[in-house]
């Protein structure tokens, strides 16, 4: 057993940890948020130029092959940072699904770009009515010509409103829940009928509804085998999983340290208010809170590409359910430790708690997982 | 990062499987997995067993008669033998005295006590706490006074497991009350034959007896059964601490009554289908089970760190919460599974070889006495709190 990451990992790690602490100041990171694009396009073609967008990719696209302790080791630094960068929608699950379900023209079209930083992609995977479960799909592609024609929505888009390539789910035939009948469609940007609302997030990012209004697609659109992809989203939103486990211990982290450093400074009464021991058992609940995310993360990591089974499954959901509720444990308890401060915009704690609360919300939170982990029950 | 075992470790845990497929008796082992009470002459066989195959002493060096087992082969010992439901041997002599004696003790003492120790010739118990010491360990008055070449020994020590199947203590004793607490304690040795030295059973809330008070009525003690210096006491025991810690956290023995917990639910029901299939009851366990798969994995990583020497730091503590309320919540959950039947304390049904009908399930009536008993785990060897305090200076710096 070796828990630490080779060389090789921890080379990439720190190439990473170094550009987020030259570029992700936090009065740049609320610039960024602000922005019409919503996050760092210089940034971004950083990472694209570093080869840090390729990491999961072949090495013939210029990336690593790398798998879960790889995609861990740079997302746990974007968590550190806090950094809003699509990462996560392009590469992990936009550049995921790609790969499993396209074939060798789509791989050709789409792969190169997202490995390269230059072709942005955004899933639209859930709906309004869908909660977390992903089978749970409304939106209709009906045969038209060779082709297809949409209607639905798409919510939740992260990145959705400046993505170049959209991969979102729509049945092609099947009652609104069953897992047959699930097909993946790539849209382009442009295409005609696709409408946006586009937000801003609570946690600083920015995201968009998809409205199908007769989205016309042509047959190449249609990606992986018609009527079969719940089986490719089931796979490729663990490998997402395994990715916001790493984000989610980076940015653990950094509020624990934050957390722990205000209880060391802040004085009150005479003394710091570290010296009280209630304020000391919950900064150690808090550490104890990242070290079971830790150890979920590294187990998670392990996984995420391994062939799917009910034990990758089993560790997937305890994975996403430990860091839901210790990335809100950390969140709350910092924020009451913190007192006031840790409640206002211009201090970067609070950033990071949103944050942490917000991941819970991505891809299934904890009892969701708790429920498909008791359905698994052994 | 490889989170297997290296194919050395497996033909070990194969080893070890076969070992304890082999010798462990099935009687104790029964005992082990449904709750039952213990004699002492199940631990004595066990123990006898073990060290037939040299594999009691797990923490000693191969020198005084140990293993030697790397930190991995230790928790593949750990996880394996309760798996199968061999008991844990009784840490006084093995696992605290032992390494104590070995690192701080003279060479008679070692050549006296260790043998006794691996035969099992020697039971020891521990005196530390006293009614007036508990979480402050250091504040401790049971007073050594040298006379000669004696200590004459005066005072009280409680909560003293097993005391009563004893016939050696290991004692911290006040030597000097002139300096600060902890500089005046000494770690002293005595026979429990020795006239003056009464032991009283404390009845736990299960009805066990598995506890003592201890006391001690100008009890002469030779001064070769100092360990170490006079006055330099408190250092060793901190020393035996880092040892009692590590494997409180009791990974093994969730996974075991984990197990025990799911197929006591699956015979209960509720709504006419079994208790295991309820959504609510399901996630109940569906929640303790992935936090022993956090906290187990939190557990290989500290015994990856330690596996080139060395012992864990305060990460141990918070291993010792973590797992302590684990197993804690996991005996809550066998006491809801049985409803009603909580209620009834039927202690016949707790002995093996009863053969009358059982009031429900073959093994319901252990359930509520282990809750109440396994209180203890967040209060025994150093309080969760104090784990936090140690953590919090330890790691925190606060």
């Amino acid at each position: 057993m070796d828990f630490r990451l080779n060389e090789e990992q921890q080379m990439l790690q720190d190439t990473v940890a170094r550009l987020v602490r030259g570029e992700y100041s936090f009065e740049k990171r609320l610039e960024y948020s602000e922005s019409e694009l919503g996050f760092s396009a210089d940034f971004w073609k950083q990472l694209g130029e570093l080869g840090l967008t390729a990491v999961p990719f072949p090495e013939e696209l210029g990336g690593f092959g790398g798998t879960g302790v790889e995609v861990q080791s740079v997302m746990t630094e974007l968590g550190r940072g806090l950094c809003i960068e699509p990462y996560l929608q392009s590469v992990v699950l936009g550049g995921g699904l790609i790969s499993q379900a396209g074939n060798s023209e789509q791989h050709e079209q789409w792969l190169g770009g997202i490995a390269s930083g230059e072709t942005q992609a955004a899933v639209g995977l859930q709906e309004p009515q869908s909660f977390y479960d992903l089978n749970d799909v409304e939106a209709r592609a009906e045969k038209s010509g060779d082709g297809y024609v949409l209607n639905g929505r798409k919510a939740v888009v992260i990145g959705g409103h400046c993505a170049d390539v959209l991969v979102v789910s729509a049945r092609t035939s099947g009652d609104s829940r069953d897992a047959d009948g699930i097909s993946l469609f790539l849209i382009s940007a442009d295409a005609e009928g696709l409408e946006h609302r586009t937000y801003p997030t609570i946690d600083g990012s920015k995201g968009s509804d998809l409205f199908l209004n007769n989205v016309k697609l042509g047959p190449d659109a249609l990606l992986g085998e018609e009527g079969k992809a719940a089986e490719v989203i089931e796979y490729q939103a663990g490998r997402a999983i395994s990715a916001l486990c790493g984000e989610a211990v980076g940015a653990m982290e950094v509020a624990c340290d934050l957390t722990l450093e205000y209880l060391k400074q802040r004085k009150q009464f005479g003394v710091p208010i570290g010296k009280f021991q209630v304020l000391q058992h919950r900064m150690v609940d808090m550490m104890s809170e990242l070290e079971q995310a830790r150890s979920m993360a590294i187990l998670a990591a392990s996984v995420a590409d391994e062939p799917q089974s009910d034990e990758r499954r089993r560790i997937l959901a305890a994975a996403k359910n430990v860091i839901g509720r210790s990335g809100q444990f950390i969140s709350e308890q910092g924020v009451q430790s913190h007192g006031g401060i840790g409640m206002t915009w211009e201090y970067n704690f609070a950033h990071y708690a949103k944050r942490l609360v917000m991941i819970n919300h991505q891809l299934g939170d904890d009892d969701f997982h708790l429920e498909r982990f008791a359905a698994l029950l052994q | 990062m490889n989170l297997n075992y290296t194919a050395e470790e497996l033909a070990f845990r194969d080893e070890v499987r076969a070992f304890l497929d082999e010798k462990l008796p099935a009687d104790i082992a029964a005992k082990v997995k449904g709750f039952r009470r213990l004699s002492k002459e199940d631990h004595q066989r066990w123990q006898k067993i073990l060290n037939e195959q040299g594999w009691y002493a797990t923490h000693w060096p191969e020198e005084y008669g140990g293993v030697n087992w790397s930190p991995v082969q230790k928790h593949i010992w750990d996880e394996e033998s309760s798996r199968y439901g061999a008991p844990r041997s009784v840490p006084f002599g093995v696992n605290m005295v032992a390494p104590v004696i070995i690192k701080f003790g003279t060479e008679e003492q070692k050549q006296r006590y260790l043998p006794r120790i691996l035969t099992g010739e020697d039971w020891w118990c521990q005196g530390y706490s006293e009614p007036g010491a508990g979480s402050d360990l250091a504040s401790l008055k049971t007073r050594a006074v040298r006379d000669g070449d004696h200590y004459i020994v005066n005072g009280q020590k409680t909560w003293t497991t097993l005391g009563q199947h004893a016939n050696m203590i290991f004692c911290l004793v006040r030597t000097n009350t002139e300096v600060k607490a902890q500089e005046g304690i000494s770690f002293l040795l005595m026979d429990m034959d020795t006239p003056g030295i009464t032991v009283r059973p404390i009845i736990t809330l299960d009805g066990e007896h598995e506890v003592n008070e201890v006391f001690f009525e100008d009890v002469k003690v030779p001064v070769e059964n100092l360990v170490g210096e006079e006055d330099k006491g408190w250092t060793y025991a901190k020393y035996l601490l880092t040892y009692e810690r590590t494997g409180l956290a009791g990974i093994g023995i969730s996974k075991a009554a984990l197990q025990h917990l799911k197929e006591l639910a699956t015979r209960r029901t509720k709504n006419g289908r079994p208790l295991i299939e309820d959504a609510s009851f399901s996630q109940r366990i569906a929640k303790v089970e992935i936090d022993l798969m956090a906290a187990s994995i939190s557990n290989l990583r500290i015994i990856a760190s330690v596996e080139g020497g060395g012992m864990p730091g305060a990460e141990s503590s918070m291993l010792k919460v973590r797992g302590t309320e684990i197993r804690q919540t996991i005996n809550d959950l066998a006491r809801r599974a049985i409803g009603p039947y909580a209620i009834p304390f039927v202690e016949e049904e707790m002995d093996l070889d009863y053969d009358g009908d059982f009031l429900s399930d073959e093994n319901a009536a252990p359930v509520t006495p282990q809750y109440f008993n396994n209180r203890k785990l967040s209060i025994f060897g150093g309080s969760n709190e104090i784990q936090k305090n140690i953590v919090s200076k330890m790691i925190l710096g606060l």
